[in-house]
């Protein structure tokens, strides 16, 4: 089985992304700098992942990237100050081979210095506190524009729904936004988060920290990509036994590919005649429980809707590439793949997967 | 008051059994001892087994993470290992080590011939032992209803409603709470009985401001359990009546609330983090002078830092829920508390660098771990203000970043502290020296696995590694690191061995010790090794907070520098 991850689809490397920002722009091209040195082919492998923190491609997370090299570089401080402090204690006051017997002066204290290494820690909490108090209230208090999207989050045990309240588009896993490119004209997507089970966490590390999906409450969280691509991410609060097979894809889209991707899914499904008796034993077995294909008898809201389930890239919440295949082996035996996940091996003849499947790829 | 301290007559010289006893009367005597050492002992004992369990536990889930995709566990099986580790890593290792040398250590270090309550001291300890074993039975126990999980998976912190009966249909959350429930009364107990030990039980002249700091830190600590733990309790019981009662204190569905869990949790999880490391301060606090030769530097700003930050440690617990949905004011507010406590902290570190500045470092193993301690709990306290950091926190929270963050407090700082105080006080307790060479072995190879370990795994975090998966993806690039962390975990396994080798061998072998091996000046040290029942046949006589200082230099005693600075106290 093949997993699917696009690793360097664009460049996020943590240190190419930091040329051209504004603020900080001189400490952060000095660390470029020093990291560019080291940066041969595998070092920069090791730095490198689609989903690395350190390559930020959405407002949000570049508020939240500033901030961190700030922080890093006055605790980097503090650092190399203790570290070499305690270096030059442990060199020069060790004791010799030569020394005499005596005991050292005993110093028990002293208010002038003491004081110091209170106050001076004060003020370094002061300024860390403020610049941080500045991007909590930026985030979450950001206003929210009037051509924003909208869109649903709903955590299940152990994939993703999206809903977009505004077009009646419901799908799973993959969730499709407009790209934000022009700083004019913002284009974020305000995101509503809520679980249907236990708790959950929304995370795509370059598009903003994260936010949980908490049982008996709805979350807002936003992202604003700035280019377009895939951008991935995971559930990242245990939700139990398949909690790491939890994955997310969100597809930044121009607006106009956008707009055809939503017009694609507000569609009802398509009902191809020769695949009507694969359509029969789906809707004549418990598949109908819990799947959706809208404009038939499949209202199931237990597992994702089908309607357009060839439009994704993926099934498994991102576990199997979406091929007829991977499809056919799937719902013979979800466990294999998926262990603990919550769809049932049916039991079903070869034949009758065959004919399902058949049916399903020709849900586009 | 003349300067004869009556420290020499103090030492009881009861002659001890010597004949061969058989060995159902030894397991006799300890099973109904109430002597503060012999259970200090088995704190410790019973802490060394747990943790050798954990340890294989994480050992096992290394291998399956060490590479991407890997099926050496099932995912059942890599969610009871990930609970069980944690659980008995911080319930059934950390906290009954930490009460194993406050029960050996303080009626000693005070002066008291046991600790006040010599029954209850017993009873905390068995029962702290049967509801660790309450959770282990959970192996052997059966699964309980529909094939759920027999086992605990529901994460060391156990969130609810993750919890409850519709998501964990099995015993395991059952196992879970009961068994620390059981084993938190034994917490309490002993905590309640260090503190007053601590109160009413001082020899004549142990004032307060002369507490060993060893002692003043364990004091803070234990009225920190009785803060802490009741809440968890509280609501390990609220679990159970919803699990069998159908109450819905947190299930959210049926109008609970899950995220009271959370904060519930933490109110208990947070203030642990501090009961766990001032101890390991108390032990760097003992060890760091002695070893530098000097008293230790602002006695009273210690005691004041560890006041501070015993009480602003129940303050600062919803910095583990900056992404759970509060509001900017409330994340400002948890933000601005947490970086506070770094203050009294950095003081305690800036305080151990000057004892040590200008004193004649020995560096014995004991004191080789001091200092990689002091290394690594600044990096530790480092990413702990980056945690602090709520937007920041928004990246790394429930990363790998957070689990290496974590793992540095309390493999980099606790543990290094402790495996000092294992060499320092290993003499007292069996009258016998470690062997120097096997534990020179065990700190270098320990330094260099923690390494590879604990430095490599903050990386993955970055690069977007949630904790708590079974398995991952190969094209994150987080399989090398991974591998690099699994390779230093068993370096550890190793250097773990030597000790515990190390530890059995010099019990039997080990050079004489005497009953003052390091030259300190704590009143532990001025009775024998090890010390007899009721530990001093007269009760002792302090003048200040180094009695055995003033006893081996009498032309420069430390009473006369205190009182001198008491007197200028008074005077302003």
């Amino acid at each position: 089985m093949k997993y699917i991850c696009p690793g360097t689809m664009h460049s996020s490397n943590w240190i190419g992304m930091m040329h051209g920002h504004h603020g900080l722009r001189g400490a952060g091209q000095t660390i470029a700098a020093v990291f560019s040195a080291i940066e041969s082919g595998f070092f920069q492998k090791l730095f490198t992942s689609s989903t690395n923190i350190f390559s930020p491609q959405s407002a949000p997370a570049h508020e939240i990237f500033r901030l961190s090299i700030f922080v890093l570089l006055v605790t980097g401080g503090i650092w190399i100050t203790v570290t070499g402090l305690l270096l030059f204690v442990v060199v020069r006051y060790r004791q010799k081979p030569g020394d005499d017997e005596h005991e050292p002066a005993q110093i028990y204290g002293s208010k002038q210095i003491e004081l110091a290494w209170t106050v001076i820690p004060i003020l370094i909490v002061v300024v860390l506190f403020l610049s941080t108090v500045r991007v909590i209230f930026y985030i979450q208090h950001a206003p929210e524009p009037k051509q924003a999207l909208n869109v649903s989050v709903i955590g299940h045990r152990f994939w993703w729904e999206f809903r977009y309240p505004g077009y009646g588009v419901v799908t799973a896993n993959e969730m499709h936004v407009p790209v934000s490119s022009d700083r004019s004209h913002p284009l974020p997507t305000y995101l509503k988060l809520a679980t249907a089970d236990v708790n959950h966490s929304f995370w795509v590390p370059r598009l903003n920290g994260k936010t949980d999906l908490f049982a008996g409450q709805v979350n807002d969280m936003w992202i604003e990509p700035e280019k377009t691509g895939l951008y991935l991410g995971q559930c990242a609060q245990f939700c139990g036994v398949q909690h790491a097979k939890m994955l997310i894809r969100v597809y930044a889209d121009t607006p106009a590919e956008f707009q055809k991707w939503i017009a694609g899914q507000e569609k009802p499904a398509a009902q191809d005649p020769a695949v009507a008796e694969g359509r029969a034993v789906f809707e004549q077995n418990a598949c109908i429980n819990c799947h959706a294909v809208k404009g038939t008898v499949a209202k199931g809201r237990f597992g994702p809707d089908l309607t357009h389930l060839m439009s994704r890239d993926t099934i498994a919440a991102g576990a199997m590439l979406n091929t007829r295949e991977n499809l056919e082996r799937w719902i013979k035996d979800p466990d294999a793949y998926k262990p603990g996940c919550l769809m049932p091996a049916m039991h079903l003849s070869d034949k009758d997967v065959d004919e399902i499947t058949s049916y399903l790829v020709t849900l586009h | 008051m003349a300067d004869s301290i009556p420290l020499s007559g103090a030492i009881d010289l009861t002659p001890r059994h010597k004949q061969p006893r058989l060995y159902l009367e030894v397991m006799h005597d300890w099973i109904v001892t109430t002597d503060h050492k012999k259970i200090g002992l088995m704190y410790i004992a019973a802490a060394l087994l747990f943790m050798l369990v954990g340890g294989v536990e994480v050992l096992l889930m290394r291998v399956q993470l060490a590479r991407p995709e890997s099926t050496f566990l099932s995912p059942e099986k890599y969610n009871q290992l990930l609970t069980l580790h944690g659980t008995t890593m911080i319930f059934f290792v950390a906290m009954p080590v930490m009460f194993g040398f406050a029960n050996y250590l303080v009626p000693l270090m005070i002066g008291a011939r046991d600790m006040a309550f010599p029954r209850l001291n017993a009873f905390s300890f068995w029962i702290f032992f049967f509801g660790a074993l309450l959770l282990y039975y959970s192996l052997i126990g059966g699964e309980g209803l529909y094939g759920g999980s027999g086992v605990p998976d529901v994460g060391w912190f156990a969130y609810a409603p993750l919890t409850e009966r519709p998501f964990s249909m099995g015993r395991g959350s059952d196992y879970w709470a009961l068994g620390i429930f059981i084993s938190g009364i034994g917490s309490i107990g002993t905590a309640l009985n260090i503190v007053v030990t601590t109160i009413s039980m001082r020899c004549k002249g142990m004032r307060l401001n002369r507490m060993p700091l060893l002692v003043w830190l364990m004091f803070v600590t234990s009225i920190m359990v009785l803060g802490a733990l009741p809440p968890l309790s509280a609501a390990q019981i609220m679990l159970l009546i919803d699990r069998y009662l159908g109450a819905h204190f947190f299930d959210a569905q049926a109008g609970g609330s899950a995220v009271l869990w959370a904060h519930f949790f933490w109110i208990f999880g947070h203030p642990e983090v501090y009961i766990l490391v001032l101890p390991a301060f108390g032990f760097a606090n003992e060890i760091i002078p002695v070893f530098s030769r000097k008293a230790i530097f602002g006695y009273p700003a210690m005691v004041a830092a560890t006041v501070g930050i015993g009480f602003i440690s129940f303050t600062v617990w919803a910095h583990h829920m900056f992404t759970v949905g509060m509001g900017a004011a409330a994340n400002t507010a948890f933000v601005l508390s947490t970086m506070i406590i770094a203050v009294p902290t950095g003081i305690k570190i800036f305080n151990w660098l000057a004892t040590m500045w200008g004193g004649k470092i020995r560096f014995t193993v004991a004191m080789m771990f001091c200092t990689a301690f002091i290394f690594q709990f600044t990096l530790a306290g480092l990413t702990g203000i980056m945690l602090a950091v709520a937007p920041f926190d928004w990246q790394l929270h429930n990363s790998y970043f957070v689990v290496a963050h974590f793992h540095y407090v309390i493999v980099g700082g606790i543990l290094f502290c402790l495996f000092a105080a294992f060499y320092y006080w290993f003499p007292k307790m069996t009258g016998r020296r470690m062997n120097r060479t096997l534990g020179r072995w065990h700190f270098w190879l320990f330094v260099l696995g923690f390494h590879m370990t604990f430095d490599c795994m903050h990386i993955p975090g970055l690069l977007g590694m949630p904790r708590e998966i079974y398995t991952y993806e190969p094209g994150h690039h987080w399989g090398v690191w991974n591998m690099i962390v699994t390779i230093g975990a068993f370096i550890q396994a190793i250097a773990v061995i030597i000790f515990v080798v190390n530890l059995v061998r010099s019990h039997f072998k080990g050079k004489p010790a005497g009953n003052d091996p390091w030259d300190a000046w704590t009143l532990e040290w001025a009775t024998t090794s090890p010390p007899p029942t009721y530990n001093f046949a007269d009760e002792p006589m302090v003048r200040s907070r180094r009695p055995l200082w003033d006893l081996k230099h009498p032309e420069d005693p430390d009473w006369k520098y205190e009182s001198h600075a008491e007197n200028e106290m008074a005077a302003q």
